[in-house]
């Protein structure tokens, strides 16, 4: 079924040509931030159930331990980023647009960096079953660090339920401004090679496929370099285009195939993970380290010197921005990721979390004109979509409250990437009513299914208050019979 | 003449025998569009609709004695769903999205009356006699019976707070 990718021959539609301002920070090294005073490390850093926390305040703990564990089958687990005391359990502001706080662990550093004991790594980790790999980097806490942080091992175990043939190491990293995933490849290439072998190990498949933008011609160079020893990877440069990145798109640009809609690339027998998940997956189990830090781009026109920084997990943004400089200029917004899915932050206090890429500080003429007008349906909007939907026809239909239809125009495909926002000539927040109406659904489907659980609770109810009053018959009868008895 | 009355009379005898027949066989129990209706609402019997649970207000919707808008906890999602049931336009000016709200005890004003334990539709009130009572907040539907009856008013009815799995971007302001 697979055939080996092709460049150029697979064609994906829409998308755009954004102003992709990698220059800012694409030279500058990957640089350590220093310790803050204090790491704030919420327990709910992925997709799936949050962690529970297992240290206590007041406890000494050190670099690796482990301080909440996972909880269900899609969770992850949560590791100190450095030695030092928690000095509170509690609730802080959550890496999110909300504002809204989440369960968060506070860790005063003691400066030490001392690690814990258990991190111990494997000598040779090719030696280890896809079993063992798996459990290595459930326990690592490793999750997609592309942005979406879906539990990594998750995916490695996809091999237990679909036949899959092919590998694709995502580092296309199409999103403007950032350039972490671009100085990763460069600097540790042969990290994140090890890694992709690990993961493809585990998956159990030799094709492998690692695909880089063309903008990243250094990174490139870099992995091709990396690989010549390795004939079962294969590096593909990709046309600069938004959203390549994206999963779906990614794979179909590869091999020619779709993924079908509200299906997984696995079902085409493709997994794709990020190339920072493949050096974490490296550093995990080589090194024994837990997911505690990742490469994050700070970036923007308002920072006064754009870095690359290496970032334990919990440090709040502000320590980035004052290490980079401070403000050029006041931000007219601050955005966590890449400005075209990246979310407006909260406040400066916020963490860094396991899938913040990019802090950017964006100024009042790097944003979108801002005056909406009425849609003169010109259907740029539809050239433009790589999904190949109909995005003004589903936001007439979510204006209107037509939540439903909007869902039969498909907007359950539609994958956010906010490029119909970005070409529409009358400036409609698109991508906002898509993501409204996302949530509008996803609440009540929430509410459906309250609705049935009420039901059921409601006749339980009534089965068990029809039990109560039948036993109570049952003994006042009882009883009576008894002092029929005795009077007789 | 005599042989058309006798016909007549022998068909009448015949199809009244059939439909007599047809209706014994294809006896429907109640109303079936009672039973949709009734599908489609909540079922926490919490007589917010001022009916003393969900069949008879189903009934009443049924009949069309109550509007599709009965039900303050279904807010505008059921009312257009019922609409849509029995084929009637309706005005959702008047009709209020519900804030979705919970019960909450306040634990040293509860002396443990179990009066509110007897009166939750879903069971989402833990506890026994003297002995502090809980809310279980997931299975709450906010109905409001534990509120009414509590002695020491220790209940209070918090709004349910967003959290980071529930909250979703607010629809945009639009233009005119």
């Amino acid at each position: 079924m697979f055939r080996r990718p092709t460049i150029g021959r697979f064609r994906i539609r829409g998308g755009i040509h954004p102003n992709d301002c990698k220059a800012l920070s694409a030279a500058q090294p990957i640089e350590n931030l220093p310790l803050p005073p204090l790491l704030h490390i919420p327990l709910q850093q992925h997709i799936g159930a949050a962690a529970e926390a297992i240290v206590k305040r007041g406890q000494s703990v050190r670099k690796g331990e482990l301080l909440a564990r996972d909880q269900g089958a899609i969770s992850a687990p949560v590791h100190a980023p450095t030695s030092g005391r928690i000095v509170g359990i509690g609730s802080y502001p959550a890496h999110h647009v909300s504002g809204l706080s989440v369960r968060t662990v506070t860790l005063q550093p003691d400066g030490y960096d001392e690690w814990h004991d258990a991190c111990e790594g494997v000598d040779d980790p090719f030696a280890l079953t896809p079993d063992e790999i798996a459990t290595r980097v459930a326990a690592a806490g490793i999750v997609g660090m592309g942005g979406a942080t879906f539990p990594a091992a998750v995916k490695l175990n996809l091999r237990k339920r679909y036949t899959l043939q092919q590998l694709v190491i995502n580092g296309a990293e199409c999103e403007p401004y950032l350039t972490c995933d671009d100085r990763l490849m460069r600097e540790r290439a042969a990290a994140v090679r090890d890694g992709v072998l690990l993961i493809a190990q585990a998956l159990g498949v030799s094709a492998i496929t690692i695909a880089i933008e063309n903008n990243k011609p250094e990174a490139l160079q870099a992995m091709r370099e990396a690989i010549t020893t390795t004939p079962s990877i294969q590096v593909v440069g990709l046309p600069t285009r938004y959203p390549m990145g994206s999963e779906k798109h990614l794979v179909q640009m590869l091999t020619g195939y779709e993924t079908p809609a509200r299906g997984l690339t696995a079902d085409i027998g493709v997994v794709v993970h990020n190339v920072a998940t493949a050096a974490a997956v490296y550093d995990a189990l080589r090194h024994g380290r837990p997911l505690i830090s990742r490469l994050v781009t700070v970036s923007g026109g308002a920072i006064a010197q754009p870095r690359n920084l290496h970032v334990p997990i919990g440090t709040p943004i502000s320590a980035l921005i004052t290490y980079c400089g401070g403000y050029r200029s006041p931000p007219a917004q601050l955005i966590s990721g890449g400005p075209m899915m990246g979310q407006p932050v909260a406040t400066l206090q916020v963490p860094v979390i396991k899938g913040s890429n990019g802090v950017l500080a964006l100024t009042a003429d790097e944003l979108p004109q801002r005056r909406e007008m009425p849609c003169i349906r010109c259907a740029s909007c539809v050239t433009a979509c790589p999904c190949g939907l109909l995005p003004l026809t589903m936001v007439a239909h979510i204006r209107a409250g037509n939540l439903d239809s909007a869902v039969t125009y498909g907007l359950p495909d539609c994958i956010s990437c906010g490029s119909c926002a970005y070409v529409c000539p009358s400036h409609i927040p698109l991508v906002h009513y898509f993501n409204y109406a996302k949530g509008e659904l996803a609440a009540r489907q929430r509410a459906q299914h309250k609705q049935g659980e009420t039901k059921r609770l409601a006749a339980a109810r009534r089965v068990r208050i029809a039990a109560i009053q039948q036993a109570k018959r049952e003994q006042m009868a009882r009883r009576k019979a008894a002092t029929a008895e005795r009077s007789a | 003449m005599w042989v058309a009355i006798l016909i007549i009379t022998a068909l009448g005898i015949v199809m009244g025998w059939l439909l007599g027949f047809a209706a014994h066989l294809f006896a429907v129990e109640g109303n079936p569009l009672q039973e949709e209706i009734e599908t489609l609402l909540p079922g926490s019997q919490c007589g917010q609709c001022g009916y003393p649970g969900c069949t008879p207000a189903a009934a009443a919707v049924a009949s069309g004695q109550a509007p599709v808008t009965l039900c303050p906890p279904g807010g505008r999602a059921l009312a257009e769903s019922l609409a849509q049931k029995l084929g009637v336009t309706i005005d959702l000016a008047g009709v209020t999205e519900p804030i979705a709200r919970v019960a909450y005890i306040h634990e040293p004003l509860c002396v443990g009356c179990t009066k509110c334990f007897k009166r939750c539709p879903t069971d989402a009130i833990i506890g026994g006699p003297k002995q502090i009572h809980a809310v279980f907040a997931d299975a709450c539907t906010g109905c409001e019976n534990c509120f009414t009856v509590c002695p020491t008013e220790c209940i209070e009815m918090r709004p349910l707070q967003a959290t980071l799995q529930t909250w979703y971007w607010p629809r945009p302001s639009e233009v005119a």
